[in-house]
């Protein structure tokens, strides 16, 4: 029996069954297809627990979410703290917390003017995408093909065709998709000046964390300058020191006219994200601020967590933990691919952003993430990219948690290799 | 609001959530630092005690400005024996490759013990700071040091320089840190907390008893109150000189300085002239009175005389002793009822007469009844058996012979080896009975051989943790993923008409 309080199971089976009968069909049996059973029931750290109790490290973190970790007692209780004074706020008035992120988000991010405040990713980027608008008086799009931005109405139909054809979504008119690191590709579509912006995720995430190429992110941003267009860096999984900087675009020394931040500034614990705009793209919050309206958006519980955790991302202490898991990661995983090199065929990293490949083609990666499953280490492949393991270590990860995740990884290896070997023979 | 207020949301406390934080970070330290070579280490703890030594004045300058304890010149000389002296006194010995006992047929890995978390004191900030620290790199821990709020601002700029120089040299990030704001609270906080591997605490009892009752393993050591026996065989002149010089060393703020001084009556008169003539003044009866009361009120020691000088003291008693380097006041009983021969750091000097070695014994037992278990004591005299028995009789762990107690003790002025931590032993509440040497940061795992002859024992010359090779990968299943070049291509081909595709519907 598990029994929450305010509703009840008699087993995991009912939940499934549940699931399946009232909430989404599909997504709970695909999971079940690829032999992950699991649902989320404790959490605590960077462990989930599901609910047959067993322990699982998290690194998945839904894309840098729970980048501090599940429930950080910093932030709970600044959130319950916050429960005893403030609700979601009025979104027609000023409001002292969203004045003060605001500040504190503008100081942190060198450039940028305004924040722009939405309950999600998706909607920020769409804030992003009608701030461009507004700036440059342009309505085309220009995004990465497998790149991934989120599915608001704008924000879908800069991504993969899986998320906008079904629901007849998609907007070839308007939204133009060139392949990642191709700068040629890049200045073909920028060059009719007719573009309003290009918006790149800083390493594309769901398409496995392809690194940019040496100056490419540069070039870009040179184009964007050259024909007018303005440069919306998506940070929704590279920022918030993941590259070892507060944002991603720092590490690659460009300045964005527009960024989109998310996931982790809730830390985890309540919804809010925001689009920082530059001077000019905040254009329109002096000619008619109330033009874009969420009632969620900046609620004031969510702003008071992430007024938090911009505070504790400025800790040294953080930078230096962000630098030990980077090195500890770069290191155990060369020594990985070493041992494993017939399956495991190559890292790609930048601070605790990483893409474990697996092999060069095929969806290697969902057997690997059944194995590691199995060793009691959650991480998802990649949606885009199914050789690619998505790796994304926290923040504020320990020593002995980065050790017991890398003999976990390095004992769940040869049970990968059998999976894949098992899939060859069927295939 | 210019003024500070009561908030009107609760709000997490930051400082111990930052400073939980700083325990991660030397957990990740001394995991690098166990990376480290001997070389590499030596290089490191060179480095971080040049800085030290760099900075001795300095830091006796601020020490004794922020604190308003102690002798300026006498700090500066701890900071230099703590920071260079110290590194090189233990420079020959080994603490980072393995030892191989091949008459036992054991071989023994050191293992430091990780993260240290050590407590400064007031009266010995800066020295205790480069001491501890030092310590610490040699046996390869990363430490935090966690200063007496009275003395946090030279101990954090001192902890700075270490830290900087060290990381110069090649020490990880965060293997020497410091609490900047310590308060009570954050302080109990931290040592309760699992990551840290082992507390030294030094301070006073209030400090070492919360050390032990966190839980985690600590070394701390009790208070001292050392008595010093003057017989008929010393030389009275070399005593005065030696009694004077020690009690007067950073205004007797070391915890090893001489309480009581137990002087034979045959040449008690004889002392206190020698005495006077190294600038001891003697007390009158109504002006130990003066002493009793300024030093020992209501509610205990008072501690705002600590480390001050003799002259200074005398004019807060309410008299003069012009030109004096130590205030001697003579008492009749040793007995923890006479508060003069309780611990004074500071420099006055009880003195009484005792008939024989044995009544030397009972006094000193009687003083260190109260206070001053397992610590130190002192002795001046050529006779052997005096020696013997006293140290044998006295509750004491170390007994310096013909040197002064403050330097003798702590190891400066004897081959004890100087140390900023006197362990006071099982008698005085402490883990430790020996001054704190490097020995105490780390443990061995040991190899250990079948001891019967017909299992002979293995040739570990040569062989290091830090270099040995890994044996080669096993044979992995022959799974090929990329089945040769034909999948390889095909598969290729099929992501570049996608993206085609894609490009082409853009």
């Amino acid at each position: 029996m598990f029994d929450y309080g305010h509703f009840r199971f008699d087993s995991k089976q009912e939940l499934f069954d549940k699931a399946i009968r009232f909430w989404n069909p599909d997504k709970t049996k695909f999971w079940q297809s690829v032999g992950v059973d699991l649902v989320i029931d404790r959490r605590e750290g960077y462990c989930l627990y599901d609910m047959s109790g067993r322990r699982l490290i998290d690194l998945h973190l839904n894309g840098g979410t729970y980048n501090f970790g599940h429930r950080h007692p910093e932030l709970v209780e600044t959130l319950k703290g916050a429960l005893d004074y403030f609700d979601i706020g009025n979104h027609w008035f000023p409001s002292v917390a969203r004045a003060a992120l605001s500040e504190a988000l503008v100081k942190v991010s060198p450039g940028m003017a305004y924040a722009v405040f939405a309950p999600g990713g998706a909607e920020a980027v769409d804030i992003a995408l009608k701030s461009a608008r507004y700036a440059t008086k342009r309505r085309k799009i220009v995004s990465i093909i497998k790149g991934y931005h989120g599915h608001a109405g704008l924000s879908v139909a800069t991504g993969d065709d899986r998320f906008t054809k079904i629901f007849l979504s998609d907007q070839p008119g308007e939204f133009i998709q060139v392949p990642f690191n191709d700068i040629d590709a890049m200045e073909k579509a920028l060059k009719g000046g007719d573009i309003a912006a290009l918006i790149m995720e800083t390493i594309p995430a769901t398409y496995g964390f392809p690194m940019p190429k040496e100056g490419y992110l540069k070039a870009c941003r040179d184009l964007c300058t050259r024909y007018g267009t303005m440069y919306i860096a998506d940070e929704v999984q590279t920022g918030l020191m993941r590259t070892g900087e507060m944002w991603g675009w720092q590490a690659y020394g460009i300045q964005p006219d527009i960024m989109v931040t998310a996931k982790g500034l809730s830390g985890g614990l309540y919804p809010i994200s925001a689009a920082l705009v530059n001077e000019k793209a905040g254009g329109w919050l002096h000619e008619d601020g109330a033009a874009h309206i969420s009632t969620s958006g900046g609620a004031e519980l969510g702003c008071i967590v992430a007024h938090k955790v911009i505070e504790m991302l400025q800790r040294p202490e953080v930078r230096s933990n962000v630098q030990f898991v980077t090195e500890f990661m770069r290191e155990g995983m060369a020594e990985m691919v070493q041992r494993h090199g017939d399956i495991f065929t190559g890292v790609r990293q930048k601070g605790i952003i990483l893409g474990l490949e697996f092999g060069h083609s095929g969806e290697n990666a969902v057997a690997v993430s059944r194995a590691l499953y199995e060793h009691g280490v959650w991480a998802i492949f990649s949606s885009l990219d199914k050789r690619v393991l998505q790796w994304k270590p926290g923040a504020l990860l320990s020593v002995e948690m980065c050790q017991e995740i890398m003999d976990r990884f390095d004992a769940a290896m040869p049970r990968a290799r059998e999976l894949l070997h098992a899939g060859k023979k069927v295939n | 609001m210019a003024t500070p207020s009561t908030p009107l949301l609760k709000v997490p406390d930051a400082a111990l959530e930052q400073a939980r934080m700083m325990l991660d970070k030397a957990r990740w330290a001394a995991t690098r630092l166990q990376k480290l070579d001997r070389a590499t280490i030596l290089r490191i703890a060179d480095a971080a005690a040049r800085a030290g030594h760099a900075k001795a004045q300095h830091y006796a300058d601020w020490a004794v400005r922020e604190t308003g304890m102690g002798v300026v010149a006498h700090k500066k000389m701890k900071n230099e024996a703590c920071s260079t002296g110290l590194v090189d006194l233990y420079r020959s010995e080994d603490f980072v490759a393995p030892r191989i006992h091949a008459d036992r047929k054991i071989v023994e890995l050191p293992r430091p013990a990780g993260v240290i978390f050590a407590l400064v004191p007031v009266t010995n900030p800066v020295a205790t700071v480069f001491f501890k620290s030092l310590l610490a790199l040699m046996t390869r821990n990363a430490i935090i040091l966690s200063p007496h709020p009275q003395a946090r601002e030279c101990c954090a700029d001192a902890v700075r320089t270490l830290a900087e120089a060290a990381r110069a040299a090649g020490a990880p990030d965060g293997a020497i840190q410091v609490i900047a704001e310590p308060t009570i609270p954050l302080i109990e906080n931290l040592m309760a907390d699992s990551r840290i591997d082992l507390i030294v605490a030094t301070g006073g009892p209030a400090v070492v008893k919360a050390a032990y009752r966190s839980g985690n393993p600590a070394i701390g050591v009790g208070p001292g109150n050392a008595p010093v026996v003057v017989d008929d065989t010393a030389d009275i002149r070399l005593a005065a000189r030696r009694i004077v010089a020690s009690k007067a060393f950073d205004n007797s703020i070391l915890c090893t300085n001489e309480s009581t001084v137990l002087a034979f009556g045959s040449i008690a008169e004889k002392l206190l002239e020698a005495l006077k003539s190294e600038r001891a003044y003697i007390c009158k009866p109504d002006e130990c009175e003066k002493l009793r009361n300024l030093l020992f009120t209501g509610t205990g020691f008072n501690t705002a005389m600590i480390g001050k000088d003799a002259e200074v003291i005398a004019r807060a008693a309410g008299f003069n002793a012009p030109g004096a380097r130590i205030l001697v006041t003579p008492v009749d009983l040793v007995q923890p009822e006479e508060r003069l021969v309780r611990e004074k750091l500071l420099p006055v000097l009880a003195f009484a007469r005792v008939a024989t070695i044995d009544q030397a014994i009972s006094a000193a037992r009687s003083m260190m009844r109260t206070a001053g278990q397992g610590h130190s004591a002192a002795i001046h005299s050529r006779n052997e058996a005096n020696i013997m028995a006293f140290a044998a009789a006295v509750p004491a762990l170390r007994v310096a012979v013909n040197a002064g107690c403050s330097l003798g003790a702590s190891g400066f002025e004897t081959n004890l080896g100087p140390s900023m931590t006197i362990g006071t032993g099982f008698a005085g509440g402490s883990s430790l009975g020996e001054n704190l040497t490097p020995h105490a940061f780390l443990h061995y795992t040991r190899i250990a051989y079948n001891k019967d002859a017909s299992e002979s024992f293995g040739n570990f010359a040569g062989l290091d943790p830090l270099t040995l090779k890994r044996a080669a990968p096993a044979q992995a299943l022959s799974l090929a993923v990329n089945n040769g070049d034909q999948e390889l291509r095909a598969e290729l081909r099929k992501i570049i008409l996608e993206e085609l595709k894609a490009v082409l519907a853009a």
